[in-house]
């Protein structure tokens, strides 16, 4: 029997997962990847409150669903931006190592 | 153990399975490969959740399009001569701590919380006859009711136009 509890300690599992490769990878892409995991674990969380009817307004309206298609399209835009910016820096650096990265410290 | 219980187990440890495949991986190509992995065991999860609409957009938006711009990206920041080519930094086993008590902290709130104990309403099943998932989400974004989402849907829109003109501004060559 599925219950709500099993879709947030998923979403959780996989958020800790994303966090870790968030914080801890040297390439820049690896952290965006790492961020990725997060927005689709929080996605889980939103589409699994929203089967459930725990809370009512977010599944008699869908809030949860339609929250989660406003992820996905912040996290596109994200990806966009974030992709040409390490290009952008690899053009002037020849790097994506995030340590190596510090234009902006004093 | 109904079916629905076995398919959600099954997609739920692959999909564990292939994100510690990503931030574990030593070539970050097969990391970007075990992503693709991710998304459409996530894909699966949200129809077991009847939410097909967004499944759908799952597999074209993150399947498709992310993970192609991010092999893309990865293609044109190849450093060569290095073995290892998604490295940890110094820090990884702060990181490591920080995350597993992340973790045990929020499935202690999500066993703990009477806003999240089990229950096994279908909540976004309850739709009318005649309408499904894809018709209910185009009448709360396109319609304006009283309860719709017509306002944040258009503010959307042109957060992805800005997204995409300040991604050809911020990559195009000098």
């Amino acid at each position: 029997m599925l219950t709500l509890n099993h879709f947030l300690v998923l979403g959780a599992v996989l958020f800790c997962i994303g966090l870790y490769g968030a914080i801890a990878k040297r390439n820049a892409i690896a952290v965006l990847m790492g961020i990725e995991i997060m927005l689709n674990a929080i996605n889980i969380t939103m589409i699994g409150f929203s089967f459930f009817n725990q809370v009512k307004p977010y599944s008699t309206y869908l809030t949860g669903q339609i929250f989660a298609i406003f992820i996905i399209t912040v996290a596109a835009a994200e990806a966009a931006v974030a992709l040409a910016m390490i290009i952008a820096i690899y053009r002037k650096r020849s790097t994506v190592d995030v340590g190596e990265i510090d234009m902006m410290k004093w | 153990m109904d079916l629905a219980s076995v398919i959600f187990w099954i997609f739920a440890v692959i999909l564990v399975a292939s994100a510690l495949m990503v931030v574990t991986l030593r070539n970050i190509v097969h990391s970007a490969l075990a992503l693709i992995i991710v998304f459409a065991m996530a894909a699966g999860i949200y129809v077991l959740l009847n939410a097909e609409f967004i499944a759908i957009v799952q597999i074209l938006i993150y399947a498709g399009a992310v993970t192609i711009l991010i092999l893309f990206a990865l293609m044109l920041t190849r450093i060569s001569g290095q073995p290892r080519t998604n490295p940890n930094n110094k820090l990884w086993g702060i990181a490591l701590i920080i995350c597993a008590l992340l973790g045990a902290a929020v499935i202690y709130a999500a066993t703990a919380s009477e806003r999240a104990i089990a229950t096994t309403g279908n909540g976004s099943g309850q739709l009318p006859d005649g309408i499904n998932n894809v018709v209910r989400i185009g009448q709360l974004l396109y319609s304006p009711t009283t309860y719709s989402y017509v306002l944040p849907f258009e503010i959307a829109s042109l957060v992805l136009l800005v997204a995409i003109v300040g991604a050809i501004i911020i990559g195009r060559e000098d």
